[in-house]
């Protein structure tokens, strides 16, 4: 708007026009008093819980992290006994929580994409099999899976004195899955670095047997050579270490079977439940990102003489993997977000030790806030990785 | 004008905000709602769940009813939210609730540490093992390498950890939230073991498949002093809560019961008299009515009542008064004069 009176100067013009009518400053001000009330409502809520806390005289920080937890954890991936501090304990609950996730994800992928492909099936039966497996599993709380799965575990097997034997060195009862693992011995160590060192070359074979397809023409079976080298590699030092075969057989003894290696009940139930109910999402995804695929394309690929394998993996999913990985990303961190309900079935995850500590110490803020910044790291860091495999897989324009 | 309109609305919620942070006084608080909420435990039998027609049943549901007797005068003016080992003590703390009667066990650190006054202790337990009767177990000294059920977020976790690391004995926990679920996997034969406090035990074993098929070991690995509990901050709240559970004791001592109350209130016992409010004081003194004892006896009974009515030998519970006898009959049960 004019102003009625024009002005002498242009600074007497920027003092005529008040300050709210003057967009830019408005907007500051806008934000500033946003920023006030956000900033001035947590400090209230932050000043609040601390007062309350200090009247009713309820002990607060984290001093108790170094206290001795003194309470026992079932299934640990680091050492761990009742007499180690809080902050142990936590550490190996982050652990168990890790070791579900990651074994989860990769399981739910496999799963997810064998039963997204079958959905689309020309079989009849097995795309039916497939929708009514994603239909079920989709639609009945992961809770109530997790119980079912839990009690089947528990009242389907027999005691550990009536065990299943299947075959030597494996049992199965209620107390969970127990094999026999090769006794500790220099090879193996030897043998595990082999192999990561086969797999290593296998990456640079396939980068360097791209350069030559893409200068030659020539194509280069590199998984199977890799695969190959994997399975001899190893043989070879097992075998020039004298075929060490001394296996660390379980026994009965007791109560429960002691030696060997066991999966316990509850961290199959949990991680049973939460593959079968997040796949049933990853395989909507996969299908759609498929189907996202114009059949046009498919038809192209067969009349250039591409076998269906080289179909799926030269034109299919390189442009389905950019519809694919997004909503994937989410899957992930519900099967990580949902591994919480642990705390139900007995596995002892982060959530189920933290709450231990919470009522052990009584400080529950803290407690929450450490599930909460836990959770948040788990989140943002499979984000910030799946973030960047999506910018990877994105299409590239040239 | 707009911003005079926005700038009182500010100030009112403002102010709003700090009558809630400060609250008032528990009793205070209780009184103006008309009735008390009692947090209990929701799954154990004789101690506090609810009956197959909805109705609460429970030692700690009557200290509960006790003390809605003692300052509305009516039992029946209490509502009970069942809560789970873990989330107790944060209810009381948060104000969801008045008071926790949910067998908790008085400790130093919940004391001093958690903000809350426990009062009198209404049943003297400790922590014990229960096995299937199958497995010939005799005592708890004979149960390394076993698998061990436990409820978490209690004492029970640390009391078991102590033993078995003192014992020098290897044992794996299996630690699930709900009584029903640790129950249903102990039953199924998930653990070996299954450990809680005594009474809980027996509570348990009640509503087994096959309550006959278990028993408990003759171990009692720690003191658990069960206690209701108050938050800190409002001392006369406190002060009825713990002379609604003495006067329960004395009453037994006294031989007053919920049948003979009527005729006790001519006694010509001067105790008795002051007792039931006949001779005016105590009620004052408490700032309730003066009939608050009675009120108490009449509608709820006296301890000894309470007890038999819920986790007696009478019950399917089956337990002895054990601990839980008057101080007269060689119990831990002793209340100080009401003068």
């Amino acid at each position: 708007m004019k102003s009625k009176n024009p002005p002498a100067s242009a600074g007497s013009q920027a003092s005529a026009i008040p300050f709210w009518r003057d967009a830019g400053k408005r907007a500051f001000i806008f934000q500033l008093a946003a920023l006030f009330t956000v900033g001035g409502l947590g400090y209230y809520l932050f000043s609040n819980t601390q007062a309350n806390l200090a009247r009713q005289s309820i002990a607060t920080g984290f001093d108790f992290l170094n206290k001795e937890a003194s309470f026992e954890i079932a299934e640990s991936l680091i050492g761990y006994s009742a007499a180690d501090t809080y902050a142990r304990a936590l550490l190996v609950g982050v652990l168990n929580t890790l070791k579900v996730a990651f074994i989860g994800i990769i399981l739910t992928t496999i799963l997810g994409t064998v039963i997204g492909v079958s959905r689309l099936s020309s079989n009849w039966l097995v795309s039916r099999l497939s929708a009514l497996f994603i239909e079920v599993m989709q639609n009945i709380p992961v809770l109530l899976q997790l119980f079912f799965w839990y009690a089947i575990f528990y009242e389907a097997f027999p005691a550990p004195q009536q065990a299943l034997n299947p075959i030597k060195g494996v049992f199965l009862c209620n107390r969970g899955l127990i094999f026999a693992i090769p006794e500790a011995h220099n090879a193996h160590t030897v043998m595990g670095w082999i192999l990561i060192a086969v797999l290593v070359g296998g990456w640079f074979l396939n980068r360097w047997a791209r350069r030559r397809q893409e200068a030659i023409g020539e194509s280069f079976p590199v998984l199977r050579v890799t695969l190959f080298m994997a399975l001899l590699l190893p043989l070879l030092a097992w075998v020039a270490y004298g075929t060490p075969t001394a296996m660390n057989m379980p026994e009965l003894r007791g109560f429960n079977f002691s030696g060997g290696l066991s999966v316990s009940p509850e961290f199959s139930a949990l991680l049973l439940g939460l593959v079968l109910y997040t796949s049933a999402f990853v395989a909507e995804i996969v299908r759609a990102g498929i189907q996202s695929i114009g059949r046009g394309q498919i038809e192209a690929a067969m009349a250039l003489g591409l076998r269906p394998g080289q179909i799926l993996q030269l034109v299919i999913l390189p442009q389905s993997l950019r519809v694919i990985i997004p909503p994937l990303t989410s899957q992930m961190l519900n099967l990580t977000k949902n591994s919480s309900l642990a705390v139900a079935i007995g596995y002892t995850d982060f959530v189920a030790v933290t709450n231990t500590t919470i009522n052990q110490t009584g400080q529950a803020i803290e407690g929450v806030a450490m599930i909460m910044a836990v959770y948040l790291l788990f989140s943002l860091s499979t984000s910030v990785f799946m973030n960047w495999y999506n910018k990877r897989m994105a299409l590239v324009e040239r | 004008m707009k911003f005079t309109k926005i700038m009182v609305l500010t100030i009112v919620i403002g102010l709003l905000l700090c009558t809630v942070a400060q609250a008032g006084k528990d009793l205070d608080g209780v009184r103006k709602k008309g009735f008390i909420q009692a947090g209990v435990n929701g799954g154990v039998f004789g101690f506090g769940m609810p009956d197959e027609k909805g109705v609460w049943r429970g030692l700690d549901v009557d200290t509960a009813r006790a003390v809605a007797a003692a300052i509305f005068g009516d039992a029946t003016k209490v509502k009970f939210t069942p809560l789970t080992a873990q989330q107790r003590f944060t209810a009381l703390q948060s104000g969801e609730i008045d008071i926790l009667t949910r067998n908790a066990t008085r400790t130093l650190s919940r004391e001093t540490q958690l903000g809350l006054n426990f009062v009198t202790v209404n049943y003297y337990d400790g922590q014990g093992f229960m096995v299937l009767k199958k497995l010939g177990v005799k005592s708890a000294k004979e149960l390394d390498g076993a698998t061990v059920c436990v409820l978490p977020g209690t004492t029970t976790e640390q009391n078991a950890a102590d033993y078995f690391r003192n014992q020098k004995m290897k044992w794996k926990p299996v630690v699930i939230e709900s009584t029903t679920e640790l129950s249903k996997a102990f039953f199924a034969g998930r653990c070996d073991v299954l450990t809680s406090d005594a009474s809980q035990l027996a509570g348990i074993r009640a509503v087994a498949p096959n309550p006959d098929d278990y028993t408990i070991l003759p171990e009692i690995i720690s003191k658990e002093p069960l206690a209701p509990a108050v938050r800190h901050g409002d001392d006369k709240f406190m002060d009825i809560v713990n002379f609604s559970v003495l006067a329960m004791i004395n009453a037994e001592e006294l031989g007053i019961t919920s049948k003979n109350v009527d005729q006790m209130l001519k006694s010509k016992n001067p105790i008795v008299q002051r007792f039931l409010g006949v001779s005016p004081g105590n009620g004052k003194a408490l700032g309730l009515d003066e009939k608050w004892a009675y009120n108490i006896i009449k509608q709820v009974g006296n301890y000894g009542e309470v007890f038999e009515r819920n986790i007696g030998v009478n019950t399917s519970l089956g337990l002895k008064r054990g601990l839980n006898a008057l101080w007269t009959d060689g119990g831990l049960m002793y209340s100080p004069p009401f003068k």
